[in-house]
């Protein structure tokens, strides 16, 4: 436990070390990509558990990322006063419902983004577990596809239905205001209390995950990729293993949409497609598998890269192009340790094992 | 006691009968063994006991209670360990770690409570590894511990998997063909150990296909042959069977 | 909806359904003798209306779609030679991902030399307005030539799997590769073959239907889904009842459109698959203990 604790103690003065750095040379603009790769990087944090430790694929999770987008983009722009009636006068005088100005000097009765993230949040973890039982169920390419099914869906239901935008999406989505004096917004003034807000809940995903992998769950959980049903002949109910971390993955992923979302000010249907996805997965891969450093510090990198337009108009067939490469040439990711071993491995097998 | 009862078993794979109305009973303490020819049925017996398989018929009752139609993670919460014809280690982990996953049941953290890393995890993490090494000197591996299993010889690996059922603290234990690919030294140490598995008070179901230390340690052995039951009844008696001997005809002991 | 509108409606479903068929049958191709599923399979399509349009600029039309269906050939055995054929025995997670990312990176490849146009071939007979009546509908006699050259190209490739030499090596490595193996069948070769096939049969549907439906970089995509959800339903690895099931998929997502509003369109196959993904993976028509041991 020192040793993670002093990677994350590590990690937060690299994190300090670029806002000052931006700062003295005058790049402060390179805040606001850091700060959508925080938040990307949220969603691949939770699919490198998915994928590496529990090795379960889902080429689908950009839709559960836009599940929380789009749900508390709705809730907090969509203006109830045009209804009547008692339940929406009893919301507002909850605090659920609150009043605030529109563009036009209007006022407009929203939902307060807390209840709104945490309704997104729910939303999004009971749709994982609905559709996680029988996709879990399912092996190879039966649950590649069945995920990416799954991330069409949800892709063309945003594209296509006018409640939420359609192909213009969701604007205006306000701030939202987490903890007095600290909110989540897009404003050039907020930039660096943002900058750090989102590496706060990247730091802190980093130590739910590290804590969850060595601990005797991530341990169940690399069983079950390991070897499935000897985990599951000495007692591990993998079943049902599979199906919380496919829901904390999907936790994670809802998370980073709402809050990227209110960072944003909006949200478009391209946050849901399947090229979203791709990349994710292409960032776990190269990440290492099963590295959750590794595929932060990876994160971190390709996401700021892309963001600027380093990439161009091949922004895609980088990601694509990466995803082919690791897989063919590093399965476990570029920054293992054994590399060199599983190379050598690779080319000269002994005695055939299969991998899994 | 019977720890084990067995009654009426079948399983059908399309055309082939492969389990076919089998009864027995385990008495708790004993070292029966399931012996027959290649093909008898016996990995899927077992597969039918832990849980792997569904039969079509039959009742299986573990320590006074109906197991049928349990997930193979629920029987083996009840006591019945098991190992695997082909070894089923956890690659890319230590030998102590693969024993530790055999803790599993013996400890609580949830997912939520491992994440938020609870202090009473601790414990728990540091009385499941004590255990575990106290397997691996059971075993006779302590020198291992912190070798990757998979990379072990293969006698080894057999040992490992034996601990990994071991650290379930089962009351019983099915082992399929513990001494498959072993030479006889590594199968002597196999026979030994599973003696002294029983001194610890566990009963062992083992499916062998060594016959002499299938008739050295066993109480009682069980002679499948097409999925058939063709005879249950002492070693020494079981030598002396026409019909056992004529199912085994060819085929030298080992 | 009067019967004549139903009539029309089916005929729409009947078209998609032979191109989705056709897709189908490319994924069965490969996975047949390999195991894998191509995700790329429809870019072959996506590639052999593009080509086409682009060659019929000089060539008359049978000699561009002939060329166009030789270059995705070409192609195919390129792909298969560069990036499947040198891997020991892959893992089907790395051979997914290998595929998708190739699927993506045709798509990339296609953006750039074609940009975003819609193309399509001209009509083989006639113009977009010509259309014959048959009984109720009109029918541009484009979807009879949809409808035959499939027709055509799944009896000759049944004849071709049953009569010919090569099929019949190709369905060997299929059944048990080590077996061929023995006998002296290169499967390695085998595999290439199937990719060259399943190229080619891709081209060929891409450019029959592409006057009908347009073609674009990224037409890939919703076809490869749909194709995976026809061959799932007939069962994975039967191409006759690809065909069937492409019939049926064509059929009810075209009768959806009378009642969801056209956007959702997509969603229906892909909910399709889902259902039956989690309801009967082995597909309406294979067998269950079959789709077990297909070592996924």
């Amino acid at each position: 436990m020192r040793k993670q604790g002093l990677q994350i103690a590590g990690f937060a003065v690299v994190v300090a070390a670029i806002q000052l750095v931006t700062s003295v040379t005058g790049n402060v603009y390179h805040l606001t990509q850091l700060t959508m790769s925080a938040y990307y990087s949220l969603v691949v944090l939770g699919l490198c558990i998915l994928t590496g430790y529990a090795g379960q694929i889902s080429i689908g999770h950009a839709g559960f990322f836009a599940i929380g987008g789009y749900l508390s983009a709705l809730l907090t722009t969509h203006d109830f006063s045009v209804h009547g009636g008692p339940v929406v006068s009893g919301l507002a005088a909850m605090g659920i419902l609150t009043r605030r100005p529109d563009l036009y000097g209007g006022e407009l009765l929203t939902v307060h983004p807390w209840p709104a993230c945490i309704f997104a949040v729910l939303t999004a973890v009971a749709v994982a577990y609905a559709i996680g039982g029988p996709v879990l169920r399912l092996k190879g390419h039966y649950l590649a596809m069945a995920t990416l099914g799954f991330g069409i869906i949800v892709y063309r239901i945003v594209l296509g239905t006018e409640l939420v935008g359609a192909a213009d999406g969701i604007y205006n989505v306000p701030a939202f205001p987490l903890l007095p004096g600290i909110a989540v917004s897009g404003k050039f003034s907020l930039r660096v209390m943002n900058y750090y807000v989102a590496w706060v809940f990247v730091i802190l995903g980093m130590v739910f995950l590290l804590n969850l992998v060595h601990s005797r769950v991530g341990r169940a959980l690399a069983s079950i990729h390991g070897a499935e049903d000897a985990a599951e002949a000495v007692g591990i109910p993998t079943a049902r293993y599979k199906l919380k971390i496919f829901v904390v993955s999907a936790a994670f992923a809802a998370v980073a949409g709402v809050l990227l979302t209110h960072y944003n000010g909006g949200i478009g249907p391209s946050e849901s497609s399947v090229m979203k996805s791709v990349r994710y997965l292409a960032i776990v891969a190269i990440g290492g598998m099963a590295n959750l450093w590794g595929t932060l510090l990876m994160s971190l990198l390709l996401n700021f890269l892309s963001l600027r337009g380093y990439f161009g108009t091949f922004d895609d067939a980088v990601f694509g192009g990466i995803l082919i490469l690791i897989m063919l040439f590093a399965p476990d990711g570029l920054l293992r340790r054994q590399l060199f071993e599983e190379l050598k491995g690779a080319v000269f097998p002994a005695g055939g094992e299969k991998e899994t | 006691m019977k720890l084990l009862s067995v009654r009426s078993i079948s399983k059908r794979f399309g055309g082939l009968q492969a389990v076919d109305n089998v009864s027995f009973d385990v008495p708790q303490g004993a070292i029966k063994a399931l012996i027959g020819p290649n093909g008898a049925g016996k990995t899927t017996l077992f597969n039918l006991l832990s849980g792997f398989l569904r039969p079509d018929r039959g009742s299986v009752v573990f320590d006074g209670a109906e197991v049928l139609g349990l997930m193979p993670h629920q029987i083996a919460a009840r006591g019945m360990a098991r190992t695997f014809q082909q070894i089923r280690l956890f690659p890319k982990m230590t030998v102590l770690d693969n024993i530790l996953v055999g803790r599993h049941l013996h400890s609580r953290g949830g997912f939520v409570s491992c994440m938020l890393h609870l202090p009473f995890l601790r414990k728990e993490e540091s009385s499941a590894r004590e255990t575990c090494r106290e397997i691996l000197e059971f075993l006779g591996l302590s020198g291992q511990a912190d070798a990757e299993a998979v990379r072990l010889p293969y006698g080894q690996q057999r040992i490992v998997e034996l601990g990994r059922a071991l650290a379930l603290d089962p009351q019983i234990l099915l082992l399929d063909e513990p001494a498959a690919g072993l030479n006889i030294r590594e199968t002597a140490k196999v026979g030994k150990l599973i003696s002294r598995i029983r001194e610890r008070k566990i009963t062992v179901l083992l499916v062998e296909h060594d016959m002499s230390l299938v008739m050295d340690i066993s109480d009682e052995i069980v002679v499948l042959s097409y999925g058939q039951k063709i005879a249950e009844d002492k070693p020494a008696s079981i030598q002396e069977d026409p019909e056992v001997i004529q199912i085994y005809l060819g085929e030298s002991d080992a | 909806m009067n019967f004549d509108l139903f009539l029309q409606y089916m005929v729409a479903g009947v078209t998609y359904g032979t191109i989705y068929g056709i897709v189908a049958v490319g994924f069965n191709i490969i996975y047949n003798a390999t195991g894998i599923i191509n995700f790329a399979q429809g870019e072959f399509v996506m590639l052999g209306g593009m080509t086409a349009v682009t060659l019929g600029r000089f060539l008359p039309l049978p000699a561009a779609i002939l060329g166009a269906v030789l270059i995705t050939m070409i192609l195919g055995a390129l792909l298969e030679i560069l990036f499947i054929r040198w891997l020991y025995r892959p893992s089907v997670l790395r051979m997914i991902v290998i595929t998708i990312g190739l699927s993506i990176l045709i798509r990339e490849v296609a953006l750039h030399i074609w940009g975003e146009s819609v193309r399509a071939l001209p009509y083989f007979t006639g113009t977009s307005v010509t259309s014959i009546r048959l009984g109720g509908v009109y029918i541009s006699p484009q979807v009879l030539w949809v409808v035959g050259i499939s027709a055509v190209v799944v009896v000759i490739l049944g004849g071709f799997f049953r009569y010919t030499l090569l099929g019949m090596q190709m369905r060997a490595c299929a059944a048990n590769r080590d077996a061929a193996r023995l006998c002296g069948i290169s499967a390695k070769n085998m595999v290439t073959f199937s990719f060259m096939l399943s190229a080619a049969i891709g081209a060929l549907g891409g450019c029959i239907v592409s006057p009908i439906t347009y073609v674009q970089y990224d037409s890939g995509v919703p076809l490869a889904i749909k194709g995976f959800t026809v061959a799932i339903l007939g069962g994975l690895g039967n191409s006759m009842a690809s065909a069937g099931a492409g019939m049926l998929l064509g059929i009810l997502e075209s009768l959806s459109i009378s009642v969801l509003p056209a956007a959702y369109k997509d969603v229906i196959s892909v909910a399709i698959l889902l259902v039956i993904l989690f309801v009967r993976p082995s597909g309406l028509f294979g067998s269950i203990e079959a789709a077990r041991l297909k070592e996924f």
